[in-house]
């Protein structure tokens, strides 16, 4: 295998392991600029993931898998929207808590399936690539962008719609708003606690659809904590990213080629541990949270719970 | 126009609004005078619907007014320029303007609304630049952004809560200028002051509160200042103490040379060099913005200087806190709601809060609440403190009383040199009396106390000696009985520099 084949290959795969990040990024993204930190992302893709599996072996459709995900993701999400926001709770605690029920939730759920406490072994067909006619034969940057499956384009395509949506419309500009400062957000009419539900529940869609990539484009099945921290890993990528999606796609891109690298290093038998090398993207994460974390400036009312007098 | 009944509001034990009647009729401009926590602010959150009444009714220009909810102001025509405004300093002056008004679009016209901008702030003569972040314009231009943000939306009935506290005297002069033109175009104005003067200038009639009730109301046409000030207060003011002049003492703190940049990196401070001597108030005058916030923190070590020294008692000062503390300089800073208090921690805790780490307040690393309280019990009795003890938070006190706090720490450590940076800032008449005595007590006790207002008349009657501060240098510096307000409110705004010589700098002033 040449060098070039070996590269373009390894940028496919980062392309492949970013998506599943950009989706639930995405999400976190709408969440953390309304002024709720997606701190409960991990355990909405996990539920995503586990809901798509389980819908589309019951169902034995991939729309019903994605519609199933999406559910999953927004009843986590409404969890966390009536804690933060309807009651004022602490959105890391709050958070932390809904990624600690989905682990449990989503394995007590899938022994529930099978006899005497096994692991029921759900298993889907894999969404197969669509290569674009035309741009997929490309040299090199069809291979990387053009012979990927579905909801790979979809993350894309859901990352202009959210960037223009954030930039250009009223809705965006309202939500901002009531990231940064909500009392003036109030002041003009909008309700700020609206505002947020819409949101965290609109960023419980989008990871519970970074679940779906992971259970039934990637993989075909679901597994115990499969997630495996990618939801702290997208958290990262929006730092990263600045709140922004094109930048946040970048840190995604970065996380997925980290993530390639390691996975190939794997195979080549170094004598190294492979837990050490399987650490690469978290230490990257570390890396460049610690280089370009400190520069970032957060939505101003991150975190804080909006009261009326 | 609006008439509002038997409004009653209480936060707590606090009876903020007691049966409030107002009315508003169109084209005129009524006054809301009153001292600080005399009800006025509660009245109008009320009205705007920031701020749920307990009782009460309002009908504006003939319907019922469902108050509780600022979008039912806003449809009917009411806007509101808040006190602390309600921007969103990230945003550029066109999202803020767009934020909330349907007329914006569902697809943002940035362009257009950025267009209507420009004419909308050329039509009322406030000038505008609609792409600036808001966040880094001075407190006058974003108040010009509130104001167009009510204008674009058509109010017809805009409310200004204090809207002078924080302008220069040509800006007070360009505001009202503003006010009277909406009122000539049919709009009313509801103008929520302390001050007296803006008052009668510019209002048709007022409203005195005092205590959550309204204490009287008047035609300004007959109205005296004698009268208004009686209303307001309930009892006559004291006349002011004044004090002979006497030769001046020894030079206590120098600044040489000094340069400061902001957090942006804006140079701040260009070049200011003077010296306050022992038994004398340094007044500085100038509007906000214009770099009497960074000399403090400089002065003050919160901020290091890129350029210059400071001398305490002839020798310099070099570091943070912490040796500006060694030197005996107290600090008054201009924020104390963020940075001169902690406002959920107790009054005890906040007036030992800078010498917690030393006796009698902590032994071997082990805090001595009681010495605390007994501080502060002090700290109450001498400052007329106004609480229900020592240990409860800062945050449940008013404004003037948590004022008080501060001085009764910075004060209680006997300092050399003060730095008083808007003592007074949202005071009452009351409490500003009393926080100026203070300072004077202080000064003729020998400290050099640094004092910087934006209020012109405060400046006059504290200070042996002042200069006025723009574009971070001192353009002129002088005696208050050489001063007069149109050559002060020139330098303030820009318009004239006289170079002061060493001698003036230096306190030898004749």
């Amino acid at each position: 295998m040449s060098v070039e084949t070996a590269l373009v290959e390894l940028l496919a795969a980062a392309v492949r392991i970013a998506t599943p990040l950009f989706f639930a990024a995405l999400g976190g993204i709408l969440s953390e600029r309304a002024g709720v930190f997606a701190v409960g992302l991990e355990g909405m893709m996990l539920a995503g993931a586990f809901g798509g599996v389980l819908a589309g072996h019951l169902a034995g459709s991939a729309a019903a898998g994605l519609a199933a995900s999406v559910a999953a993701g927004v009843l986590l999400a409404l969890l966390v929207a009536v804690a933060t926001v309807r009651f004022g709770a602490d959105q890391m605690v709050t958070g932390l808590a809904v990624n600690i029920l989905a682990v449990g939730l989503t394995s007590f759920l899938l022994r529930g399936f099978a006899a005497r406490g096994e692991a029921a072994t759900l298993r889907v067909p894999v969404l197969a690539a669509w290569p674009v006619p035309g741009l997929a034969e490309v040299p090199v940057l069809g291979v990387v962008l053009f012979r990927q499956p579905p909801l790979t384009y979809a993350a894309v395509v859901f990352g202009v719609l959210i960037a223009v949506f954030l930039a250009r419309t009223r809705a965006g500009l309202t939500l901002r708003a009531v990231g940064e400062n909500p009392a003036a957000a109030f002041a003009v009419g909008v309700e700020p606690a609206r505002v947020r539900l819409a949101a965290v529940l609109a960023c419980g869609a989008l990871a519970g659809l970074g679940g779906a990539v992971l259970s039934l484009q990637q993989v075909g099945t679901f597994t115990d904590a499969m997630t495996n921290g990618r939801g702290y890993i997208a958290l990262a990528a929006i730092i990263v990213g600045r709140w922004l999606p094109g930048g946040t796609l970048l840190g995604c891109l970065l996380f997925g080629a980290a993530d390639a690298l390691q996975l190939r290093v794997q195979s080549l038998r170094l004598p190294v541990s492979s837990y050490v090398i399987q650490m690469t993207p978290y230490v990257v994460a570390l890396v460049v949270l610690a280089g370009l974390g400190r520069s970032a400036r957060l939505p101003a009312a991150l975190g804080t719970p909006f009261r009326r007098e | 126009m609006l008439a509002m009944r038997g409004i009653v509001k209480s936060y707590g034990a606090v009876r903020a609004n007691r049966g409030i009647d107002l009315d508003v009729p169109a084209g005129a401009i009524v006054g809301l005078l009153g001292e600080n926590g005399s009800g006025k602010t509660t009245l109008m959150n009320v009205l705007y619907g920031l701020v749920r009444p307990d009782a009460g009714s309002a009908t504006f220009r003939g319907r019922p007014l469902p108050l509780g909810s600022p979008r039912a102001a806003l449809a009917a025509g009411i806007g509101m320029i808040h006190q602390h405004f309600m921007l969103v300093p990230a945003m550029s002056v066109t999202e803020n303007v767009m934020l909330g008004w349907r007329a914006a679009g569902s697809w943002l016209r940035a362009a257009a609304i950025a267009e209507r901008i420009v004419q909308a702030s050329r039509a009322y003569g406030l000038e505008l630049d609609p792409g600036a972040v808001v966040g880094m314009l001075p407190l006058g231009l974003q108040q010009r952004v509130e104001i167009l943000k009510a204008v674009l939306r058509g109010a017809d009935l805009l409310i200004l809560d204090e809207p002078t506290s924080s302008l220069s005297p040509p800006e007070v002069t360009a505001l009202l200028a503003v006010l009277r033109r909406l009122r000539d175009e049919g709009r009313s104005v509801i103008f929520i002051s302390h001050k007296l003067g803006e008052v009668l200038e510019v209002c048709d009639e007022v409203v005195v509160l005092r205590d959550g009730e309204v204490a009287g109301r008047r035609a300004v046409a007959g109205a005296s200042r004698e009268d208004l000030a009686r209303l307001m207060v309930g009892r006559d003011l004291p006349p002011p103490v004044e004090r002979a002049s006497r030769a001046p003492g020894a030079e206590i703190l120098v600044v040489a040379d000094l340069h400061a940049c902001d957090a942006a990196g804006v140079e701040r401070l260009r070049g200011v060099s003077f010296s306050v001597r022992a038994g004398e108030i340094f007044a500085i005058a100038g509007v906000d913005g214009n770099g009497q916030a960074e000399l403090a923190e400089v002065v003050g070590g919160v901020a290091p200087p890129t350029r210059g020294s400071v001398f305490v008692d002839g020798a310099e000062i070099v570091g943070g806190v912490a040796t500006r503390l060694a030197a005996g300089v107290a600090h008054v800073p201009a924020d104390r709601a963020s940075v001169g208090l902690v406002r959920d921690m107790t009054i005890a805790d906040n007036v030992v809060l800078r010498d917690v780490d030393r006796p009698p307040f902590c032994r071997r690393g082990w805090l001595d609440r009681d010495a605390a309280r007994e501080a502060a019990r002090r700290g109450i009795e001498a400052f007329d403190i106004r609480a229900e003890g020592v240990d409860v938070p800062v945050r449940t006190l008013s404004g003037g009383n948590q004022q008080k706090v501060i001085l009764a720490r910075e004060l209680g450590r006997g300092p050399r040199v003060l730095l008083a940076v808007q003592p007074t800032r949202g005071l009452d008449p009351g409490a500003t009396r009393f926080v100026i005595d203070r300072v004077r007590a202080l000064r003729d006790g020998g400290a050099a106390i640094l004092y910087v207002s934006t209020e012109l008349e405060e400046i006059l009657g504290v200070a042996d000696r002042l200069a006025v501060m723009h574009a971070g240098r001192l353009v002129g510096v002088m005696r208050p009985a050489d001063a007069d307000l149109t050559r002060l409110g020139l330098m303030m705004a820009g318009a004239l520099e006289e170079p002061p010589d060493a001698a003036a700098l230096y306190g030898v002033l004749a």
